[in-house]
């Protein structure tokens, strides 16, 4: 493995993972028996050997890992971008092309991942070397950079130049092939490692990540004390058959299919395909009928039904004519306590023991005594979670008895009977013809005017409805 | 007291030396470092072992007998242009629609995604927003990131008025905000950390209501559970775990380490029975949370790059996941199999997010954009 992974700064730890993977990809590549086959390339009067095409590239990947040209050109693409693949006869344009581009590999001295981080000095040798040889012809970016780093590193650039003339001196002595090959690699690493202005820096990584040896917290006693008393609960738990939470999933998907805009499309159309928003006013929150899908969905789950707005209304009025009501109500107070203000958790609490839990309360509601006994108990020191297995105890009353009820009722079968089933819009005759997109009131508009009618004292309706708008 | 944690490897040494001779302290008698060490690793082993005892069938096996999905038609049907730098979260309103993104460049936007309109620019001081989240109400955003704080902003109508005025400070953390959500009301809010915690807040006061302990480096991710008790989150790290937590007792319930690298993502399946997991290793993963362990692993040979987000499809039978190598790909999350691949972006994917409804996905870039994309599939 040519990782460096003690190099200075946190930052192997990211790039470890997909560097390794890329060289075992230019690894595979370059193998005898089921690599790439390669051939000589002329450059100008020179021919460089172990060179390959662009179209070469992608027919292996292609064979490699069984995907299509698209995936295989983007994963060649990244090889180029990441420094292990170099074009041969433009250096400066690192792309992909699928045709007779000749490229090279990069050898794994000047990997990006070995020299990691590429470091000031090399690169101020490299400026040095090249400002030698061309006699100050440097790119301008390249001119602006090597005075940069001649102030910065002052101190050794005495050092910088003497390397760069050594160098130069050693590369003479090279055949005119090695020397070429080795100037187009060198070139190449630093188009990666310091790329020209305006090419992005595909070596950014974002923030730094904490390498392994820092961590955030102290691995002390108490840590592993705690990590003990967790793994302990975790053995005591209950688990099931895979078989059974699997076949969950299956036929979970196979319920929802028909709901999934992806899997099944929506009608009446998809608003983002159409521009057509007919789809988002059919199952607003309140609507005088609904969709036909929407309520097959309260029959799915007790919570489909509950965390529908309209569902849950037309429970209550099932509920009402069966006089358990105030089970539902009960429910959403807690609900309330549960996810509302810390600061109003007492008053409501004391609302609700009054409504529902005092004796003799108007809408009282049958819990048993034992849970009764300790909500009462709790309640003198009220908190967030004091109605918790009261709440727990009437969810389930309702789910297990009057919802399944609720179900089988005529309220609901005449309501999934007069449900819409919407029509399908045909696709536009004229398709260069787009629909304007209206835009909606923002929710906050909404409830800004709710409150505003609020302090008028007029007795405002739930947010969301406004006849003005 | 404790010497302040710095991250310099200087100090570093100094400080192990320090924290060691301090982790001696509260011990019982007869127990050293190294033996509280070697029971929680066997206790660990036996986990393993009793987990893979119910295992009596493989995801792809049960899954045998259920219809292929075909190809889809992906198309990009919205590029939202404004950010100056490079995209790092983004969420939806329930609106279906509007959505907030927040950025490297330190502002969050709230769009209307279907206009295009922007309808509300902030800027944050300090760059690096890496949180943001919608309220349930749609009436406010949460954000957060390199100033260790999250903050909840009113989204206000008034065009003179500077929302970012109206900014509230409720979390704060001791190092970066990796994620936040309101939990069912806008009253409440969950933060996740890179300072090893996660915790819940009330938004009205500030107070910490909740801290969660037991990560061991960075947390990355967090979600909140939809299930019909509503009372657990999980969360995953540069620690390489994931873990399931009550946000009730602040007790870590579940625990899964199976990932070789940092998990950047996590995210529920929508019957809250399990979730899925987006990693720097290249893969995603599956975890059944009855039955208790990992039950699928989404990789290809090809797939060489870290994945960073991940999201379902309403029916939860699609896993959309963005990539480190600018690409979103699209596996069947009961065959385990690859269906789709989706270019476009120009760097890296930070953020995918199907729309409430599951009508549109919504991906977030390094290379500034954001892009509503829809899907069905192929006739």
């Amino acid at each position: 493995m040519t990782i460096n992974t003690l190099a200075k700064g946190g930052w192997h730890r990211e790039q470890m993972t997909c560097f390794q993977k890329m060289e075992k990809v230019i690894v595979a590549m370059q193998d005898p028996d089921m690599g790439m086959k390669m051939r000589n390339q002329r450059l100008l009067i020179t021919v460089i050997p172990h060179a390959m095409t662009g179209h070469d590239i992608i027919t292996w990947l292609i064979q490699k890992y069984s995907i299509c040209e698209e995936e295989a050109l983007h994963l060649g693409g990244m090889l180029l971008k990441y420094g292990y693949i170099y074009p041969l006869k433009e250096p400066r344009s690192i792309v992909l092309h699928p045709d007779e581009t000749p490229y090279r590999f990069q050898t794994p001295y000047f990997w990006t991942s070995t020299r990691w981080p590429a470091s000031e000095l090399d690169y101020a040798i490299y400026l040095a070397k090249k400002n030698i040889r061309k006699q100050g012809e440097l790119m301008e970016y390249e001119k602006e950079r090597y005075s940069v780093l001649h102030k910065r590193i002052n101190h050794t650039w005495d050092f910088v130049v003497m390397q760069a003339r050594e160098q130069l001196r050693a590369s003479k002595q090279r055949r005119k092939a090695d020397r070429i090959v080795l100037e187009c690699q060198e070139q190449a690493y630093w188009l990666i490692n310091r790329p020209p202005p305006g090419v992005g820096n595909v070596l950014d990584m974002g923030l730094e990540r904490p390498n392994n040896f820092s961590l955030r917290v102290t691995l002390n006693s108490d840590y592993y004390k705690r990590e003990i008393e967790t793994c302990r609960r975790a053995l005591g738990r209950n688990r099931v058959k895979s078989s059974i939470c699997l076949e969950g999933f299956v036929k979970y998907s196979e319920q929802y299919q028909n709901h999934d805009p992806i899997m099944q499309g929506c009608l009446p159309s998809n608003p983002w395909i159409s521009d057509d928003t007919a789809h988002w006013t059919m199952n607003a929150e309140m609507v005088p009928t609904p969709t036909r899908l929407r309520v097959e969905c309260w029959s799915f789950s007790f919570m489909e039904l509950l965390k529908d707005v309209m569902g849950r209304k037309e429970f209550m009025t099932y509920l009402e004519k069966e006089f358990s009501g105030e089970n539902l109500c009960f429910w959403q107070a807690c609900e309330d306590i549960r996810h509302g203000e810390s600061s109003k958790i007492a008053e409501k609490v004391e609302e609700v023991y009054k409504n529902f839990l005092a004796p003799g309360a108007a809408r009282w509601v049958n819990i048993d005594s034992k849970t009764m006994d300790k909500t009462l108990e709790g309640i003198k020191r009220p908190h967030r979670f004091v109605m918790d297995d009261a709440q727990m105890h009437i969810y389930f009353l309702m789910k297990k008895d009057s919802y399944p009820r609720y179900l089988k009722s005529d309220l609901y079968k005449n309501m999934l009977a007069k449900a819409i089933i919407p029509q399908e819009t045909k696709k536009s005759v004229f398709p260069f013809m787009r629909r304007q997109r209206h835009s909606s009131p923002s929710p906050a508009q909404a409830a800004a005017q709710a409150t505003e009618e609020d302090g008028r004292g007029k007795g405002a309706g739930p947010a969301g409805t406004n006849s003005d708008v | 007291m404790w010497p302040v944690w710095s991250q310099t490897n200087q100090t570093s040494n100094r400080l192990c030396s320090c924290f060691l001779k301090m982790a001696c302290q509260g011990l019982q008698k007869g127990e050293t470092l190294a033996t509280l060490k070697k029971e929680c690793e066997s206790l660990k082993k036996k986990l393993e072992e009793d987990r893979g005892k119910l295992n009596d069938v493989e995801l792809h096996q049960v899954a045998e007998k259920v219809e292929v999905v075909g190809a889809l038609s992906i198309k990009t049907r919205r590029v939202l242009k404004g950010h100056t730098n490079k995209v790092l979260c983004m969420d939806w309103c329930k609106d279906k629609r509007r959505l907030v993104s927040s950025s490297q460049d330190g502002k969050v936007i709230v769009w209307d995604g279907f206009t295009l309109n922007k309808e509300h620019g902030m800027s944050m001081p300090t760059t690096w927003v890496m949180a943001c989240a919608y309220a349930p109400s749609g009436c406010a955003v949460a954000c957060g990131g390199l100033d260790n704080k999250c903050s909840v902003i009113p989204l206000s109508l008034d065009s003179n008025e500077n929302c970012a005025a109206k900014k509230k400070t409720v979390a704060m953390h001791t190092n970066y905000i990796s994620g936040c959500t309101f939990t069912n009301s806008d009253m409440q809010l969950l933060s996740c950390s890179g300072d090893g915690t996660s915790a819940l807040w009330d938004v009205e006061s500030g107070q910490l209501l909740q801290s969660f302990h037991g990560h061991t480096s960075d947390i990355l991710s967090l979600d909140l559970a939809p299930s019909e008790t509503g009372n657990t989150f999980v969360t995953g790290g540069c620690d390489k775990k994931a873990n399931v937590w009550d946000m009730r007792s602040g007790q870590n319930i579940q625990s899964f380490e199976c990932h070789e690298s940092d998990i950047n993502c996590v995210k529920y399946y929508p019957s809250g029975d399990a979730f899925a997991s987006a990693s720097d290793d290249a893969t995603c993963r599956f975890f059944d949370l009855r039955a208790d362990r990992e039950v699928a692993v989404f990789q290809k040979d090809s797939i060489v790059f870290g994945a960073s987000t991940v999201d379902f499809s309403l029916s939860g039978r699609l896993l959309f996941a963005g990539y480190n190598d600018y690409t979103i790909n699209v596996w069947d999350v009961l065959k385990g199999t690859r269906i789709s691949m989706m270019f476009g972006h120009e760097n890296r994917v930070s953020r995918v997010r199907l729309s409430p409804d599951g009508t549109a996905l919504c991906s977030a870039s390094w290379d500034n954009t954001l892009r509503v994309s829809r899907s069905f599939p192929h006739e």
